[in-house]
């Protein structure tokens, strides 16, 4: 901005002025910037202040303890990443090749109006509130899954100990499937966008050479857009873990590990939502804080390795014209 | 239409707007297992007083002793007493108040059952620690000749919150299964070793009416509200009870003289026809109150609990206070300032 | 078989399942639609917009106090994080300072991707706890949090794109820093930052978990002061219910808000899609 201090320089007789006006100005939107800071940086403390009393009690075994009781004051985290952990995965495992395939489509295939407008409908599902994914699986998904899917794998799977168990509807796989029509959107958006940033020279090359518009994309576009790609994976993943209310509603409650999808589990949020307004005594609410510390550093990783490589793609390479 | 339609949104935000600021408003939580008959008194307390509004939360009977507690409410309500170690950590005297009896009931879901199943203690007991997993066990079997059970898993419900509708029915499966008593014990929230979980009396019964061969605990109104099947209990002097208003009537009159704090268990009580999950639930009332007129309000709706509420109980299936009580109670109402 | 024609078949199997995905995916929003609509549509009356909620099994009840609760707390959330957002976005698009700028960027993508629960957590103990009670206050309070990163990142983002030539003839012109970015820089990107701003506000207007234990509810009407009942948490409490017409009550306001919320992205994308404003002047 050195025309501006050109022109500034140039109008003494202002300059008093709008001197003042311009620091102001500055220090203003200074301070609001740096309330973006001191707000996260209260948030840490406050996590890490309130859940002072858990810590004190139960140490960092508190990680690995698998007893969640209330009434003894035993408190143990691993049932609860456990379940953010898995859900999570059954998700991505869903969303990834789904979102992956739907945006090679929208970014290869589709003209670009059908594409700009189809994307537009898939972001519409990003702004669904978790709530209403909660209200329409209740409802419609859990009968579904108890009645139809459940039963299916149990009686073409069911040798494997990863579906075993009653067929209750809620659980592990219900959340998981759930959260990765929640987490799809995501997984579209940037990766179209990654895959749209490729240059289209890599693409001509490929097919000058005699590949099918497949093998060109598959072979060529995809890995230079993988950065991207994995980019929105962790975005998706950051989402999926802190998801609270459709996963609450469709997990079972139960704080217990179970290596069976079809199982009844709990996540860290979902928890959070059911015991805090009643947590009584000091160390209960502290170790749910403590969970809420344990969830906060997890989606901050993941979301910082997730911001890193998009901003890496998407600096190399111009949109496709 | 149009018209209408902006007349009814301008009188719609004239009334947010009106000035409430001659409105009382309570705010009270704790139990869900008497939510049914407070919601009622509440309600037509304010329809007999329109410038009382008392908001309830039934978020359980630990939400209700937490609020008390802490002081983020005005007074509470919870199923168990509360227990010593509950009461140090007040801050302040809070006075029990009992409001009504209620049952709680083991309700189900068996698809193809249309019988109701007998269960004893014992046998509830096995099932919550999966020592009894499908319907056609020969324990359930033993207790329901005649009655076809189908092969299938049983799906236990619990409560995922901390819950004095949970301590009732502990404190009864503590009591007939020692084994129950040593393992896992009696309390608002116990560590359960299988089983979905539901968010209070609600959430229960909403899972087991969504479960197909699933088994819970809840208050009798919900299972009689939801038309979800209940069944009937063993109790002490082995009769096979199905909860009523006379058979909980009946395990209250059990006992021949209250305590003077009103904190006492009627579980698994002695006698015929006593219904063994029975239990008084209370409303924790401080004796102080920080808003005076906040009070006053309370006193004033609790005289008419004692009385004029209590007719209303029965229309929800819980029983009425005995009327010893009423009289103990009264006096005690004197006390709060 | 010939290789050629291998690779052929697996080309156009390929990309057949990609708009498979693609078709999968955008009709889960019609389903998600059509299944609101059906089954709230049943319920949805002239009662559920003006009456208190009743207790369960009396007809007749709805969920103003809730309509007008989800008003409330976001309209305060919005009074909050909307300025607050909305400058911290200008400081980051005007001011190019290298270092404090990247840590700003990054820190407020960092609390876009902040569990919602987690910030309820903090809202409860800097407003509750003081307070001792639930309040709307304590909720609006977790929802701005939420809506700043948002607001900040739009705005940043649309003022950024308008032209330098813009803001060049503005400083020619004689006008100061601050001149120019109040007088034709925001205007230039007004669009575009107004479109930040409603996304952001319908996205916290659909947040239940942090109002959870910080708005609470109510069976009355709330207040600033008062625990205050909104849509969202209103829907979760109903549909995990055992009772039929609590169920009825929740689609009617799934409907409801999906309505709100839709509607509001929808029509920020469009108003988007007009373009940038010609500045005035």
């Amino acid at each position: 901005m050195a025309s501006q201090a050109v022109v500034a320089e140039q109008q003494p007789a202002v300059k008093i002025a709008t001197h003042t006006g311009d620091i102001i100005a500055r220090v203003v939107t200074f301070t609001f910037a740096a309330t973006i800071l001191a707000i996260t940086l209260l948030l840490v403390y406050q996590l890490y202040k309130s859940s002072a009393a858990a810590r004190a009690a139960l140490g960092f075994g508190f990680l690995t303890s698998s007893e969640w009781n209330p009434v003894t004051d035993q408190f143990g985290a691993a049932p609860f990443i456990y379940g953010t952990v898995v859900t999570s995965l059954v998700a991505l495992l869903i969303s990834v090749p789904m979102g992956l395939g739907a945006a090679i489509f929208l970014s290869e295939l589709a003209p670009a109006r059908i594409s700009n407008a189809l994307t537009f409908v898939i972001e519409l599902l990003a702004a669904i509130p978790s709530v209403i994914y909660g209200l329409l699986a209740i409802f419609t998904l859990v009968p579904l899954m108890r009645l139809y899917v459940e039963p299916f794998l149990k009686h073409t799977l069911g040798f494997l100990p990863l579906f075993k168990g009653p067929a209750y509807g809620v659980g592990y796989l219900t959340a998981g499937l759930v959260l990765s029509i929640m987490t799809i959107p995501f997984v579209i958006s940037v990766s179209r966008e990654s895959l749209l940033a490729v240059p289209r020279e890599q693409r001509e090359a490929a097919l000058a050479l005699g590949a099918t518009r497949w093998e060109s994309t598959w072979q060529i576009v995809v890995p230079y857009a993988k950065l991207g790609i994995l980019g929105s994976v962790f975005l998706g993943l950051a989402r999926a873990l802190g998801e609270t209310m459709a996963v609450t509603m469709v997990i079972g409650n139960v704080p217990r590990i179970n290596y069976s999808l079809l199982a009844p589990g709990y996540s860290i949020a979902a928890v959070i939502a059911n015991e805090f307004s009643e947590a009584g005594g000091t160390i209960h609410p502290a170790a749910l804080v403590e969970l809420g510390l344990v969830l906060f550093c997890l989606t901050i990783l993941i979301n910082s390795f997730a911001r890193l490589m998009i901003i890496a793609t998407t600096s190399k390479g111009s949109k496709r014209a | 239409m149009r018209r209408t339609s902006i007349l009814a949104l301008v009188g719609l935000i004239a009334g947010v707007t009106a000035p409430f600021a001659a409105a009382q408003k309570i705010n009270a939580a704790g139990a869900s297992f008497p939510d049914p008959i407070y919601e009622k008194w509440f309600a037509d307390y304010h329809k007999a007083h329109p410038e009382v509004q008392i908001s309830y939360n039934p978020n359980g009977s630990g939400g209700g002793v937490k609020g008390i507690t802490d002081g983020t409410i005005d007074f509470g309500a919870s199923d168990p007493p509360m227990s010593d170690t509950e009461i140090a950590a007040l801050k302040g005297k809070v006075y029990h108040f009992p409001t009504v009896l209620g049952a709680v009931v083991p309700i189900y879901n068996v698809p193809g059952i249309t019988q109701d199943l007998k269960f004893s203690g014992q046998t509830l007991a096995d099932i919550y620690m999966a020592k009894i997993t499908k319907w056609n066990d020969k324990a359930i079997a033993a207790e329901n000749p005649g009655v076809k059970l189908p092969n299938e898993d049983i799906v236990p419900v619990h409560r995922t919150d901390n819950s004095g509708t949970t301590y009732v029915f502990t404190d009864f499966l503590a009591k007939v299964s020692p084994e129950w008593k040593q393992k896992i014990g009696f309390a608002k929230g116990v560590s359960w070793p299988v089983g979905l979980g539901g968010a209070q009396n609600a959430g229960v019964a909403g899972q087991v009416k969504n479960t197909p061969f699933s088994i819970g605990y809840a208050e009798l109104i919900y299972a009689v509200h939801e038309k979800i099947g209940y069944g009937s209990v063993k109790n002490a002097a082995g009769e096979y009870i199905k909860a009523d208003i006379a058979s909980v009537t009946a395990a209250a009159a059990s006992v021949k003289e209250i305590p003077a704090d009103f904190r006492v268990s009627i579980t698994n009580a002695p006698g015929s026809k006593v219904y063994p999950i029975s239990s008084y639930t209370y409303m924790l009332i401080p004796e102080k109150f920080a808003d005076a007129a906040k009070g006053k309000v309370v006193k004033a709706f609790l005289a008419w609990m004692l009385t004029d509420g209590q007719k209303s109980a029965p229309g929800l299936d819980y029983a009425p206070l005995p009327t010893s009580v009423v009289e103990k109670e009264k006096k005690q109402l004197a006390m709060l300032k | 078989m010939n290789r050629l024609l291998w690779r052929k078949i697996v080309n156009g199997v390929m990309l057949t399942l990609t708009g498979i995905c693609t078709v999968v995916t955008v009709s889960a929003l019609f389903v998600i639609l059509g299944c609101l609509v059906y089954q709230g549509g049943k319920s949805l009356s002239w009662n559920f917009f003006t009456q208190l909620p009743v207790p369960v099994g009396e007809l007749g009840g709805g969920m103003a106090n809730a309509i007008v609760g989800t008003a409330q707390i976001v309209g305060m959330a919005a009074l909050f994080g909307i300025p607050i957002g909305f400058l911290a976005g200008v400081y980051l698009a005007e001011y190019d300072d290298k270092k404090f700028g990247f840590v700003v960027r990054y820190v407020a993508d960092l609390l876009n991707g902040v569990p919602s629960i987690v910030v309820g957590i903090l809202a409860w103990t800097l407003v509750v706890l003081p307070m001792h009670h639930n309040s709307a206050l304590a909720g609006s309070i977790a929802l701005a949090v939420m809506l700043i990163p948002i607001v900040t990142r739009q705005t940043e983002q649309f003022l950024r794109e308008v032209p330098l030539s813009l803001r060049e003839g503005a400083l020619a012109l004689g006008a100061s820093k601050w001149k120019m970015i109040a007088t034709v820089v925001v205007p230039a990107g007004s669009k575009g930052v107004l479109t930040g701003m409603i996304l952001g506000v319908a996205r916290i207007a659909g947040e239940s978990a942090p109002l959870i234990f910080t708005a609470l509810g109510n069976q009355y009407w709330g207040g600033i002061n008062e625990p205050t009942s909104s849509l969202p948490v209103m829907i979760y409490k109903y549909a995990t219910s055992p009772f039929d017409d609590w169920h009825q009550q929740a689609w009617a306001a799934g409907l409801v808000l999906i309505g709100m919320v839709l509607t509001a992205n929808i029509l920020a994308r469009l108003v988007l899609a007009r373009g940038v404003s010609v500045p005035r002047g």
